[in-house]
């Protein structure tokens, strides 16, 4: 198949947010927070991104949507673990919010253009034939998106923060009750969670479709929120499920360029179902989904009780 | 949530309602009264006074008036016309209409706050304004790009299809892959005609051509769009027209050092080595006569306007210095020949790309034909998606 | 420095004022943005409370907007006590839209007969076909396990998606020039007008009667009364003996099917035909109304009118005021929050402290207080 590197490549670009905004939620789910806010907070991240971007670089771009994702978290945060509300609504009300938000600050960035776009190759390595070009040329925040999740495998499984982690998202009152600031690190959790999916966020109107339009995220951070559970909570898996759905979202348009007629409309629903069976799938066992789920998702917690 | 016995609830729910009550009349209070609204079933209470009060005229937006497409099309022109009526027209605008059940209300809304001229700019306002046309006869609606008329709705639109016959004959001589692509909205004959045109003009110059398409479904969506416009390219196609309402697809062009065209408006910023010409509507001359008919009370439903080139409305502007001379001669000349009648773009011998033969040696395609296009020409590639259903 | 201490008991007259507080947190909040706008913060609040009710056209168009989201809300309310979170409700509501609008599509000179009763089969089609894009989620969940929050936010996507397939080609109107919609129902489908000349209509009357209905249902049946406990108290629930499974069937069937009500009433009424337009959001924007309205009946209508104003008055400060139309989505969301916030004062008083933390309270009164917020 003629082109097939360059859907590789292309699929590696489109997944690279979806990775970044997953592994952000699966720091969040880990700790036993569902962030349903997501959308929101990629979307506000995107302006606050995009707007930095008009006026300096890239970079501090993606400085500045860490910074507004950790900061529209901390508030999230704030009313899910100190005030214990409810975390779907609150999520919920995060993401409609956000959506807001983002569309009414962006208002007079929609006519504006960044700079510049430069292309990337890593010497030597993006020569070799196929290869090059399918893995070797890409934006270098697609690398460091597979060096976050390394990262964070190694903290999650390696390291005595990670496990403490971990603990909390199983049984908080037990990590409570061997004396461990239970919210302060579920705090710190959906702060480094938020400052993920801000990076997302700000990648997606920075470096993937460098413009501002209200509502650009299109659903990439519902998406992000399947990933974490069409990966077992896994972070690698998390990095494959991304660029599979990435894969599929590219694959739409590759057939379409192919003359392949099959309606585009089914294509694009590929990820969603493929996400709704492997939940089905690591359900079903109720032990499997004990094992992989973090035990307290979605639970308050009282310190105290 | 706590389980409350009844009468507490009830309780509850009277103060709840007392209380909005006062903040509505504290609210209501602080305003000089309200205008007594017409009601809808009646004739709009506001009969023109003297020549004194300006004519108010009301504009619908589909998307927003920066995304330096469609819309910002239109709003150029609304800005034109108001400067040259200046004091005898009010105008206001109303962007981010939704195409859905919503404009409905916002028409009858402008409407009801006394605008006489309407303008509705995108097809999906039809029925909407079809039905608030119907509740108020005296005012007038504008539908562009639509099919449906009544006695005081009527349709214009622009053709586009000869500005997209003019980029293809650039495309064409410009492009080093013979493959050229177009980054299409929704399947329907407008755009079509696009993807056609664009084709013939390519080939008129350069036979070996091929045009590949990609649908994004949408007319506006600028991440989809850029997805588009990079599946075209990495399919081999190196100068790409878009029928979509955004940059997107020119800054991938851009991106990826390839060319493209401005659509709707003049893009010539947003890529600066990528951009080979701009294909712009121009509203203004359609929206000054409409204006202009309007308050001299000339103005009658029941037309359909489809101006071009020769009337203003459609133009080819911004052509790079990239491309040589001679083909901005050829353009110039072509486009001459359109604005005279001379040159018809679509004219047979004309086949469509399964073969057929759609238009015989020197016979011309009317606005009924054109109007209902469904088929690609030769040299397209794929089919058009819903297959041909008439 | 500021500390929550938990009451004794949850305070009745905070659980009501918090709504209230909510409201003109987010009031406050708007004034602030319209000034900063550089608008006439009167003249931006006078288009969100006071033009939508200003007279019997804009009551009219009120009730157009809310009479889908009280529907939705009233069966995601009683999702939510029952501790099942449905957040498909948009997709639960195209879905009602499709099936609505099949029957509606049928109509013709053989179904004439029927005259406006033909309506009542658009309804029912609506009712089955969101109740049953509701059961697969409750399937995969009674089978499988699977999360019903993110089986059914899955499903909306698929929803939108066959809607878009659905009207851009088997069902594309032949005559439509190719754009991506059906025919425009006949006259014999649409809804009946309430007030002849506006656009309410009988599903208005419709939402009250469930409305009613649902408070009937949710507290004086034993069937809701199960389902309730069973929210809050699941332990307690299976010791009496209360199926969780029935519960889970049951507001998730229930819900589905109010929400296909309410896509095919928006369908048959101020449509007249599908489009790829028909998600507007209600789904999500019913969670909301769910929620304020303290996922009880009768504070449903009140919060459902309330976001419809937050709707009408964003257009209107747009096309009235030129205020961007993004201040819808900040209101609601803001609301949401406040409330939320607010709702703590329920279950915590606010001390001011300079000595260290109170000595910790009674586990008892904390699980349930805890239990019952987690609801």
């Amino acid at each position: 198949m003629d082109g097939l590197e360059l859907l590789i490549a292309a699929s590696l670009n489109a997944g690279t947010a979806l990775a970044i905004a997953g592994i952000g939620l699966l720091i969040n789910e880990r700790a036993g927070i569902l962030n349903l806010g997501a959308e929101g907070l990629m979307l506000v991240a995107a302006i606050a991104g995009f707007a930095v971007a008009v006026h300096s670089n890239p970079w501090l771009a993606f400085a500045a949507g860490m910074a507004a994702g950790a900061l529209l978290a901390a508030c999230f945060g704030l009313l899910v673990i100190w005030l214990n509300t409810n975390q779907v609504a609150t999520g919920l009300a995060l993401s409609i919010f956000g959506s807001g938000l983002s569309a009414f600050v962006g208002i007079p960035y929609v006519s504006e253009k960044l700079g510049e776009q430069a292309q990337f190759k890593i010497p030597f390595l993006g020569d070799i034939p196929f290869i090059g070009p399918a893995l070797f040329r890409q934006h270098p925040m697609v690398y460091i998106a597979m060096a976050l999740v390394a990262a964070l495998a190694w903290f999650l499984y390696r390291t005595r923060a990670g496990l403490v982690l971990r603990a909390i998202g199983e049984s908080p009152e037990s990590a409570h009750a061997l004396g461990y600031p239970v919210r302060r690190i579920r705090m710190m959790a959906v702060l480094a969670g938020g400052a993920m999916c801000g990076l997302a966020g700000a990648y997606i109107s920075v470096i993937y479709t460098p413009l501002w339009i209200e509502g650009m995220v299109a659903g990439k951070g519902w998406i992000a929120l399947a990933l974490t559970t069409f990966a077992t909570w896994r972070p690698a898996r998390v990095l494959l499920g991304a660029y599979l759905f990435g894969g599929v979202t590219m694959l739409q348009f590759y057939f379409q360029a192919r003359g392949v007629h099959v309606p585009s409309e089914f294509l694009a629903m590929l990820p969603y179902l493929a996400t709704v069976v492997v939940l089905v799938l690591i359900s079903r066992n109720a032990s499997w989904i004990r094992a992989n789920m973090p035990a307290s998702l979605g639970k308050p917690f009282f310190p105290g009780s | 949530m706590t389980l409350t016995p009844k009468r507490s609830l009830l309780t509850q729910a009277g103060w709840t309602v007392l209380a909005a009550a006062a903040l509505l009349a504290g609210c209501g209070k602080k305003e000089e009264p309200a205008p007594a609204a017409a009601a809808p079933a009646s004739a709009p209470v506001a009969a023109a006074p003297a020549s004194a009060a300006p004519l108010k005229v009301a504009f619908a937006y589909l998307g927003p008036a920066g995304d330096h497409g469609w819309t910002y099309a239109h709003d150029q022109a609304v800005k034109a016309v108001q400067k040259e009526y200046g004091d005898k027209i009010a105008v206001s605008t109303v962007e981010n209409v939704p195409e859905s059940a919503d404009a409905e209300r916002v028409f009858r809304d402008m409407a009801t706050q006394g605008n006489t001229l309407i303008f509705a700019t995108s097809f999906g306002y039809m029925e909407p304004m079809l039905k608030v046309a119907a509740d108020f006869p005296a005012a007038k609606f504008e539908h562009a790009t639509g099919f449906k008329q009544t006695d005081n709705l009527r349709s214009y639109d622009s053709r586009s299809y000869q500005t997209a016959y003019l980029a293809g004959i650039i495309a064409g001589k410009m492009s080093k892959t013979n493959t050229i692509g177009v980054v299409g909205s929704i399947p329907v004959p407008e755009v079509i005609r696009n993807i056609d045109a664009y084709t013939l003009g390519a080939l008129s110059v350069n036979p070996k051509i091929k045009t590949k398409v990609v649908w994004v479904n949408s007319w506006f969506d600028p991440p989809k769009e850029t997805e588009a416009a990079q599946s075209l390219i990495n399919g081999g196609a190196d100068v790409l027209l878009q029928n979509t309402d955004s940059t997107a697809v020119l800054q991938t062009a851009e991106k990826n050092k390839k060319f493209a065209f401005g659509w709707d408006s003049d893009m010539s910023k947003f890529a600066p080595t990528a951009h080979l010409a701009s294909a712009i509507i121009n509203w203004q001359p359609y929206y000054s006569k409409a204006v202009k008919e309007a308050l001299d009370g000339s103005w009658k439903g029941n037309s359909a306007t489809w101006w071009g080139i020769k009337e203003g409305a459609n133009d080819i502007i911004a052509i790079s210095d990239q491309v040589p001379a001679d083909v901005k001669e050829l353009v110039a000349k072509t486009k001459a020949s359109i604005s005279d009648g001379s040159f018809k773009v679509f004219t047979g011998p004309l086949v469509d790309s399964t073969g057929k033969e759609v238009l015989k040696a020197g016979e011309s395609a009317d606005d009924k034909m054109l109007g209902g296009l469904n088929f690609y020409v030769k040299g397209v590639e794929g089919k058009v998606p819903g297959g041909d259903k008439k | 420095m500021l500390r929550l201490e938990t009451r004794p008991q949850p305070s009745k007259a905070m659980s009501f004022a918090s709504p209230l507080i909510a409201l003109a947190i987010t009031v406050v909040v708007g004034v602030v943005l319209f000034l900063i706008l550089g608008k006439d913060p009167l003249a931006g609040l006078r288009m969100f409370f006071v033009e939508p009710v200003k007279n019997l056209y804009g009551l009219a168009e009120l009730s157009v907007k809310a009479t889908p989201l009280i529907l939705i809300a009233l069966g995601l309310a009683v999702c939510y006590r029952s501790n099942v979170w449905n957040i498909g409700a948009e997709g639960q509501y195209i879905f009602g839209a499709l099936g609505g609008g099949w029957i509606a599509m049928q109509a013709g000179p053989g179904t004439e007969w029927m005259g406006q009763g033909y309506v009542v089969l658009i309804l029912l089609g609506g009712v089955l076909a969101g109740m049953f894009w509701a059961a697969v989620v409750a399937l995969l969940r009674d089978r499988f396990n699977a999360n019903e929050i993110l089986v059914s936010l899955m499903l909306v996507y698929v929803a939108t998606l066959l809607l878009s397939w659905l009207v851009s080609g088997p069902w594309q109107d032949p005559n439509g020039h190719g754009f991506p919609q059906t025919i425009t129902f006949l006259a014999q489908t649409k809804l009946p007008r309430l007030v002849q000349g506006l656009r309410a209509h009988i599903g208005l009357v419709v939402a009250l009667v469930a409305v009613a209905c649902f408070w009937v249902f949710m507290f004086r049946t034993y069937r809701g009364f199960a389902l309730q406990v069973g929210g809050l108290a699941p332990a307690a629930a299976r010791y009496a003996g209360f199926s969780a499974r029935s519960a889970l069937w049951v507001s998730l069937l229930l819900s589905g099917a109010m929400a296909g009500l309410a896509g095919a009433l928006e369908t048959a009424g101020p449509l007249g035909q599908l489009t790829t337009f028909v998600p507007v959001g209600y789904g999500f924007a019913a969670i909301i109304v769910a929620y304020v309205g303290r996922l009880h009946p009768v504070g449903i209508i009140f919060s459902g009118f309330l976001m419809s104003m937050f709707y009408i008055g964003g257009e209107l400060a747009q096309s009235r005021l030129g205020l961007p139309k993004a201040l819808t989505g900040v209101f609601q969301g803001l609301l949401l929050f406040a409330l939320l916030a607010c709702d703590t004062l329920i279950f915590y008083r606010v001390r001011w402290r300079s000595a260290p933390a109170a000595p910790p309270t009674s586990n008892i009164s904390s699980t349930a207080a805890a239990v019952a917020k987690g609801a």
